[in-house]
């Protein structure tokens, strides 16, 4: 066993504090420690996309970070985007427009999709097929997938118009 | 009205929220044990020596077992008791587990794994078709043959011949959930498994049987799984037997979860198939005789090999009368994973050995391959068969649909629903016309339902396939480097298992006192969205909202000796059986309500949450009370079995299929003939779902399954180096279709025609069918191969840009 370090982390506005080897993943972290289980384990090389996690506002795949590089970070997963009575659109917009199936790579699709749309908040579709192109889907072909993301960007558009 | 509706897949809340829970999910007890495989680094030999002391050391180990250690064989097979758990002499192939770990947590487990020291005395691998064909290896004594005429006369007296043979590979499921299991010991030494399972009666039969239970002893429960598509339907026995033998020794929960890289190397995948051909044709390009060899690699174990195979001859006709044809089949038992279930089952290979020898046909004869795949189809079915009262436009409107808009409990629907638990003979739904002896598959199926020759002209119609053609041919001799191509093709799948037993379903029913009502049948869910469709048929059948079916997860002591979720058979053999539990407790309901409001049972309406009878009106739920209170039975359970099917799989004759499922696809591609590179530009598709319960569910499959089979004829490649290593076990080297790589354009519809057979409101089977579109994209991309020169491209499966630019090679080569 390596020596623990001692990590501060903020996850969906909740500050934890925790000792911690260094190399612990943080998806590890996060699914094990912190029972926060909605990013989920797909292939452990940060290919598949189903752990992506927002960290200091970037999108990461949580199953290659260590928790060190984490440490002192904000972290934002899919449990901290909404509640049931009050859904991001983009959870809206994927339970109404048919954007999943199995659901198992949902939570980081949505993950990554809001900080896509935070980024470019007036996509066009194949600048969202780039953008989630880092996220593997095996069930719907990606269709209602890239709907979704763009139902949702009009609706946060529109209600951003109608805050101004 | 419930179904035909677009509802959203009932878990879609949970999902969006990250709340579903997967076995990985579920909270495990503080004592549980992580289990790991050890895996042999060879892929043929014997096993002398197995020291596992380093392991047994390391840290957080609890224990290991060697196969000596465990309680038995501990069969892990399907079908031939062939698996045993950890291989003990004998090495099967690289990847094998050989021993088992169990310690306080996933990663010192896995990390004992590696510890194992293994002495083998190394045998050559049987690793490829031709291997298994130099040594004779296979399962079955010999090669299974059927014969429909006279294929090799006729093939003789042809005025054209042809020969050829087409390679396609495997594929990996890549279910974004791997395998998984969880065993939770109880009283009595009995066990509970939470399985990701395709199939939690096999999980239940394999676990009691390796412990020396009773199957009342096992308990097995599936929520959902992070997808399946087959790779669960035999794959996920051997984590569940694992984790019942260390719970059994030590008394403590065990969970097992592979690795993604442990996954890929353990499991099985889709099976590589070559199909050598052989085919006689006229001046039209009319087929007259075809005689097809298929050599399917099964891999080391038996598992669902042998309904593999068959399928892929059931399928070697796909939408094409076949007056003369033999089909032989060889099962190749090879030193690799035990290749297995994989959407389609077999039937995507068959079905593109007879598309490659359409593409050849037309190449020969210089016609459009489009005609003479429409020159070679079955005849439609006579309208009056397919009674085209459904749906015109369900998806727009889906209120506008066919059958009772209430529910009367009268005598006609009773009988309906007698028929449906196959306790009656089936209501036929017209005059079945008699086509002559002429319309009959290869194993003499007759096919009375055929839709290909009017969804072809629709296709062609909507995706402007003449003027496109026109156009890519333009574009061709427009352009040296980038040269486009086009197809449209068909498909026609066949919908029961073959193996006739297991086209049977079950499930169970509650009414509650307050109107709420739970749900549950032998299917599972991976995403396909069945737990909706089911749940529309229960409120459907009650008429009730959605809101108050809740369905509860698949469970082993709820509903016994399911079949596995497969065959794209979930929702027409549990819809019924749900339909049958329901119409049950309906007929129960009604019968004391009529006599509490001295009316007719008849005359009872269950619809939009009330049940009327004559004047009185109540809510469902006061309805419920008062059955409850007149102490009326508010639970029942349902059956199904599947009619009118009969299967000789040794002859190769009789009726294995209730119906064939639908579609047409054209794909349009372009291909850079100077690196291989390509691009699909637009598909359209058009597939029959019969008239749909759900039409959002439904198109999603057709996207889904049309991605995933262009996947598996295009990136999609697996390679075993030569000592029998898979190299492609992690999505960094498998390329599975990424958001990215999808058609530019791509229309999906629904052919709206209600099923001429007896099915759940008449819907068809949706989950394999749509794979099968993938094949218009290699007979796209085939076309712009041709364009190159004089040669006709001969285009492996998958068609990587290394592949293409060989069979670019060889059209200019004009070979």
């Amino acid at each position: 066993m390596g020596k623990k370090m001692h990590i501060q982390m903020t996850v969906n506005g909740k500050a934890e504090e925790f000792l911690a080897e260094p190399r612990e993943l943080l998806i590890y972290t996060l699914r094990e420690r912190l029972n926060i289980t909605g990013p989920h384990i797909g292939c452990e090389t940060s290919h598949c996309g189903a752990c992506t996690v927002t960290l200091n506002g970037k999108s990461v795949k949580a199953c290659t970070v260590f928790v060190a590089q984490a440490d002192g970070s904000e972290i934002t997963t899919i449990e901290g985007l909404g509640t049931p009575d009050a859904l991001h659109p983009l959870q809206v917009a994927f339970k109404e427009h048919h954007g999943l199936q199995c659901g198992y790579c949902t939570p980081g699709m949505i993950t990554r999709a809001t900080k896509l749309l935070e980024e470019n908040p007036n996509p066009t579709e194949e600048e969202i097929r780039f953008g989630m192109a880092g996220n593997i889907c095996r069930c719907t072909g990606y269709q209602n997938i890239v709907k979704s993301i763009k139902a949702a960007a009009a609706e946060m558009n529109a209600a951003k118009e109608a805050a101004e | 009205m419930s179904v035909r509706k677009p509802l959203p897949h009932d878990a879609a809340p949970l999902h969006v929220t990250g709340a579903a829970r997967y076995v990985d999910d579920i909270p495990v007890p503080a004592n549980c044990l992580h289990l790991a495989f050890g895996l042999s680094e060879h892929a043929a030999g014997t096993l002398t020596d197995l020291d596992v002391s380093e392991a047994r050391s390391a840290p957080g180990v609890v224990q290991v077992w060697r196969p000596r250690d465990l309680p038995g064989p501990c069969d892990c097979s399907p079908s031939n008791h062939d698996e045993p758990l950890l291989s003990g002499k004998h090495i099967q192939y690289l990847g094998q587990p050989v021993f088992l770990v169990a310690a306080t947590s996933h990663l010192a487990a896995r990390k004992a794994a590696r510890l194992g020291r293994m002495t083998v005395t190394p045998r050559p691998a049987l690793l490829t078709i031709d291997d298994a064909l130099a040594a004779d290896s296979r399962f079955e004594d010999g090669p299974r043959i059927w014969e429909k005429g006279n294929a090799a006369k006729a093939i003789d007296s042809a005025p054209h011949v042809l020969d050829g043979v087409i390679e396609m590979g495997g594929q990996e499921h890549f279910y974004l959930e791997g395998q998984a299991c969880l065993v939770l010991p109880q009283d009595n030494g009995d066990m509970v498994v939470h399985g990701s399972t395709q199939h939690p009666t096999e999980i239940q039969h394999k676990v009691a049987e390796a412990l020396g239970l009773p199957m009342h002893s096992v308990r097995v429960e599936t929520r959902r799984m992070g997808g399946g598509f087959g790779g669960k339907e035999s794959q996920g026995n051997a984590l569940a037997v694992a984790c019942a033998v260390a719970a059994h020794a030590t008394g403590r929960p065990a969970k097992m979860r592979y690795d993604r890289d442990d996954d890929m190397m353990i499991t099985g995948k889709r099976h590589d198939f070559r199909i050598a051909y052989r085919v006689g044709f006229d001046d039209e390009g009319r087929l007259l005789g075809v005689d097809f060899t298929q050599y399917a690699r099964c891999g080391w174990a038996q598992d669902l090999s042998i309904p593999v195979a068959d399928r892929a001859m059931l399928h070697a006709d796909n939408a094409y009368l076949l007056d003369n044809v033999r089909i032989e089949s060889h099962r190749l038992k090879t030193n690799t994973q035990s290749a297995t279930a994989y959407r389609g089952f077999g039937g995507p290979q068959g079905m593109l050995g007879i598309e490659r020898v359409l593409d050849h046909v037309a190449h020969a004869v210089g016609r459009d391959p489009l005609e003479v795949r429409q020159a070679n189809y079955y005849a439609d079915a006579p309208v009056d068969r397919l009674d085209t009262r459904g749906p015109s436009a369900p998806s727009r409107s889906p209120e506008g649909i066919s059958g009772p808009k209430k529910h009367g409990v009268g005598e006609a629907e009773l009988a309906e629903d007698m028929a449906s638990r196959g306790a009656a003979s089936v209501v036929p739904a017209g005059p079945i016309p008699d086509q002559g002896p002429g319309q009959t598959t290869p194993y003499g199926q007759r096919v009375e339902d055929f839709l290909l020759n009017e969804m072809t002209e629709a296709l062609a119609t909507s995706c402007d396939y003449a003027a496109r053609r026109a156009a890519v041919q333009a574009w061709n001799d427009a352009n040296p480097v980038l040269k486009k191509g086009i197809a449209l093709t068909p498909v026609k799948f066949g919908i029961s298992f073959t193996l006739t037993h297991l086209n049977q379903a079950g499930a169970l029913v509650h009414v509650y006192q307050d109107g709420s009502i739970a749900l549950n049948h032998g299917g599972t869910e991976m995403g396909q969205g069945l737990f909706q469709k089911v749940a529309q048929v229960a409120a459907q059948m009650m008429g009730v909202s959605m809101e108050a079916v809740r369905i509860t997860a698949t469970d082993t002591s709820k509903v016994p000796n399911t079949s596995a979720t497969a065959a794209s058979s979930g929702s027409d053999l549990n819809g019924m059986a749900v339909r049958a539990a329901c119409a049950q407790i309906r007929r129960r309901m009604a019968v004391h309500l009529a006599e509490l409001f001295e009316n007719a049972p008849e005359h009872v309406v269950f619809d939009d949450g009330l049940v009327t009878v004559g004047g009185h009106e109540l809510s469902f739920a006061e309805a419920a009370k008062l059955c409850y209170e007149g102490r009326v039975s508010l639970s029942s359970t349902g059956f199904y079995k599947t009619p009118e099917i009969t299967w000789d799989r040794m002859k190769g004759q009789g009726r294995p299929f209730y119906y064939f499922a639908y579609g047409v696809s054209c794909s349009e591609v372009v291909l850079d003939t100077l690196t291989g590179e390509n691009r699909i530009l637009r598909t359209d598709i058009l597939h029959d779902c019969g008239a749909s319960l759900n039409p959002a569910i439904d198109l999603g499959q057709i996207e889904g399954g049309f991605v995933q089979g262009a996947g598996w004829l295009t990136t999609e490649e697996l390679v075993w180096d030569a000592q029998g290593r898979l190299r492609t076990h992690a999505p960094s080297t498998y390329k599975i279709p990424a958001c990215s790589d999808r058609p530019d354009i791509f229309n999906v519809a629904l052919f709206h025609r209600r099923n001429p057979e007896d099915t759940i409101y008449r819907s068809k089977a949706v989950g394999e069918p749509p794979f099968m579109h993938g094949i218009s994209v290699l007979m796209a991309l085939s076309d712009a191969v041709a364009t190159c020169g004089t040669g006709y491209p001969m285009l492996d499966a998958p068609a990587t840009p290394e592949r293409l630019l060989a069979a670019v090679q060889r059209v200019r080569d004009g070979v």
